[in-house]
């Protein structure tokens, strides 16, 4: 390269690299400096294109800096460091790298400037979050974590394929909009990769699948940055898409309904992120620029009070164990501080006045009305009603009012966590309402120059109507919202169950059919020939059952001591191995 | 810790607070029929461009730009109808119990 140019995701990897080798004493100070050098990087980029490599026969983009994919970049650094800060008590150094990783790779994958970067960073977020939910080490974790890989995996290769047709019709690998008003097989398949990554139904059960499933800290870098790089990668590709627009209202809706089926508090918020990803979906559909100005203020907004909320189930989780509503309850006396940081979280997702969510949702469905699609503003405020139905009610309710659920052990546990949880918990609240009461802030990001006055009576009477009367409503309905101790099955039930049903109808006629023959056999009774058919089933039996059994039996034991390694070392090294490629192919790229 | 002692109070006097809340209501719906009674009708560019448009969802619109306390209404039938509809929802199998992938 002519010019040295350092990309943000180059601090993260190199980071991410060095950490497992810094002395344990300056471990805590080394892992806040990281993620503030990257923030630091990306305040001081300027717009333009840098970072391009010739790679085969393309030119790879590291660096497309604009007003776009710059209000990305700030809130994503802006996470990492709270996310860095909430998780600095964390002993073991293969959760930071792997979330270091994650960060990188949302940072490429928003920097970059051609289909083939994107690619490549995208895999590599699915490659490092994974290890997020495995470090939990529960049995459930395992599974979890590869089944998000597979579906993750199966939303990458629509992606290359899109990738691939786009690239044998135009011949260019650019990353720019897409023509959407002639949309064609590869825009559809980009356009799934795409909304696979954000949780659109039918493909969202992974989300709260591995979301719930996390390490109590994993789930807070994970819920912000897999899904808003997808808002961002359709933005910048398919704006103005129509059929993101119905897409959008159902995800928005359909978050809502299963968040009140849900009794795990972090299962619930996943819901909610479906739902508040479908607000951003629909204004990428929408495509005028006060909806995409809507979109990216709600994304930056979202990842903030989203981020909040899951520190503050995660404190509860990492202080008490429990995460489920029919086990909590009553904890205001242990928790305070963590009941007011969520609540100012759940007041946010709300969109009460004052606070974050209020100055960025209302852009959306504004946006709706504006474009004479007035179902979709209807349809998004109905579902509003219902984020703070279950938000700011029913998580800080039933986490920390309502009847004391808790076991004489979880009791004894509980108490508010330790100052570095509390200071991110803090900060984030702070941002969220800093964000609601001075709107220059985060509107002087957006990229487009679009006036916008959200504090106006009409508006403010408005949103308050539609909360304070849902608030009524929930206490009104109370006893129905009471939580109970089941598990809602998801379209995930067609990869977890849709396995054993498939077995049972392949085996069931090919039994059938095996007695069948039997039967024919029996009743034919040729018994001469059975007698020659003897000598070759001892045959059989003897010799060829020997060697297929004997073969198949070393099989299973290698394949059982490899279990054993999985279970314990094959995951952190799978991760050193993933660690040690991404960091050849980072100074491969940038320093040749 | 102050908080706890904020929530205590508030929680001796819980009926009280239910009844300001309720104060708190009951203002707020009739600051709405006020701004009603002052300038009943809507104001502004896309409620303008508005009043061209067919369908009932844009007639709804118009209604919900006019009516007095419209929103209080749309929030309290949204709360019940989201509870009642999702429960109903829930309990037509897709809930179950919690050991279900276990085995």
């Amino acid at each position: 390269m002519t010019n040295f140019w350092i990309h943000p995701a180059l601090i993260m990897f190199v980071g991410a690299a060095l950490l497992p080798v810094v002395p344990e004493r300056l471990r805590k100070g080394f892992m806040l400096l990281v993620p503030m050098l990257a923030f630091a990087r990306v305040m001081s980029l300027d717009h333009g294109v840098y970072g391009e490599v010739p790679f085969a026969k393309w030119t790879l983009i590291f660096g497309r800096v604009d007003k776009l994919s710059q209000i990305f970049g700030y809130i994503m650094t802006l996470m990492a460091i709270i996310g860095t800060l909430y998780g600095l008590h964390v002993k073991r150094v293969g959760e930071h790298v792997a979330a270091w990783i994650y960060v990188g790779g949302s940072l490429g994958a928003i920097y970059a400037g051609d289909f083939l970067t994107l690619f490549v960073f995208w895999e590599l977020m699915a490659l490092s979050s994974v290890f997020l939910i495995w470090f939990r080490g529960r049995k459930e974790s395992l599974s979890a974590g590869y089944r998000y890989l597979l579906v993750h995996m199966t939303g990458g290769v629509a992606l290359l394929a899109g990738i691939m047709v786009h690239y044998h019709a135009t011949h260019s690998m650019a990353f720019v909009a897409l023509d959407v008003t002639h949309a064609n097989l590869a825009t559809y398949l980009i356009a799934t990769g795409f909304i696979l990554n954000a949780a659109v139904p039918p493909l969202h059960a992974w989300l709260p699948d591995a979301y719930g499933e996390a390490t109590f800290n994993g789930s807070v870098f994970m819920c912000a940055f897999t899904t808003k790089t997808a808002v961002y990668a359709l933005i910048r590709g398919v704006p103005g898409l129509e059929i993101l627009v119905p897409l959008g209202v159902i995800m928005a809706l359909y978050g809502v309904v299963y968040a009140v089926l849900e009794n795990d508090c972090r299962r619930l918020l996943a819901y909610h992120i479906i739902s508040q990803v479908g607000y951003m979906v629909a204004g990428v559909g929408l495509g005028t620029e006060l909806a995409i100005n809507g979109a990216c203020a709600h994304a930056f907004a979202h990842i903030l009070y989203k981020g909040l909320l899951f520190m503050g189930c995660g404190s509860v989780l990492h202080m008490t164990g429990e995460s489920k509503f029919t086990e909590l309850g009553g904890l205001y006396k242990k928790m305070p501080w963590t009941f007011v940081f969520t609540l100012i979280g759940g007041l946010s997702i709300s969109a009460f006045p004052l606070f974050s969510g209020f100055v960025s949702k209302s852009m959306i469905i504004s946006a709706g009305f504006a474009d004479h699609k007035f179902w979709v503003g209807f349809l998004l405020l109905l579902a509003s009603a219902g984020t703070f139905l279950h938000t700011g009610l029913k998580v800080p309710y039933f986490i920390w009012f309502g009847k004391n659920n808790c076991k004489p052990k979880t009791w004894a546990k509980a108490a508010d966590p330790g100052w570095n949880m509390i200071a991110a918990m803090a900060i984030a609240s702070a941002l969220c309402i800093f964000i609601g009461c001075y709107t220059p802030y985060l509107y002087r990001m957006l990229p487009y120059n679009v006036p916008y006055h959200p504090y106006n009576l009409p508006h403010i009477s408005e949103t308050l109507q539609i909360l304070l009367f849902t608030a009524l409503g929930f206490f009104l309905l109370l006893k129905k919202l009471r939580p109970e101790a089941v598990i809602s099955l998801d379209i995930d039930w067609f990869y977890r169950k849709g396995g054993d049903v498939f077995l049972w109808i392949a085996r069931k006629p090919v039994q059938a059919f095996d007695a069948f023959v039997g039967e024919l056999y029996r009743l034919v009774g040729l018994k001469g020939l059975m007698g020659s058919a003897r000598s070759v089933g001892e045959f059989d039996n003897a010799v060829i059952d020997g060697a297929v059994d004997g073969f198949a039996g070393s099989f299973r034991r290698l394949g059982a001591s490899l279990r054993k390694a999985q279970r314990g070392a094959l995951q952190e090294n799978l991760m050193v191995a993933f660690a040690i490629a991404a960091l050849l192919l980072v100074v491969l790229i940038f320093v040749f | 810790m102050n908080i706890v002692r904020l929530i205590d109070f508030l929680r001796d006097r819980l009926k009280t607070v239910v009844r300001v809340c309720y104060v708190l209501l009951a203002l707020l719906v009739a600051a709405d029929f006020v701004r009603w009674a002052i300038a009943p009708t809507p104001h502004g560019a896309s409620e303008a461009a508005a009043e061209h448009a067919t369908g009932a969802w844009a007639a709804l619109y118009r209604f919900s730009e006019t009516a007095p306390a419209f929103w209080s209404v749309f929030g309290f039938v949204a709360c019940a109808l989201i509870i009642i509809l999702s429960k109903w929802f829930g309990h037509r199998g897709i809930m179950t119990r919690e050991d279900y992938y276990n085995d």
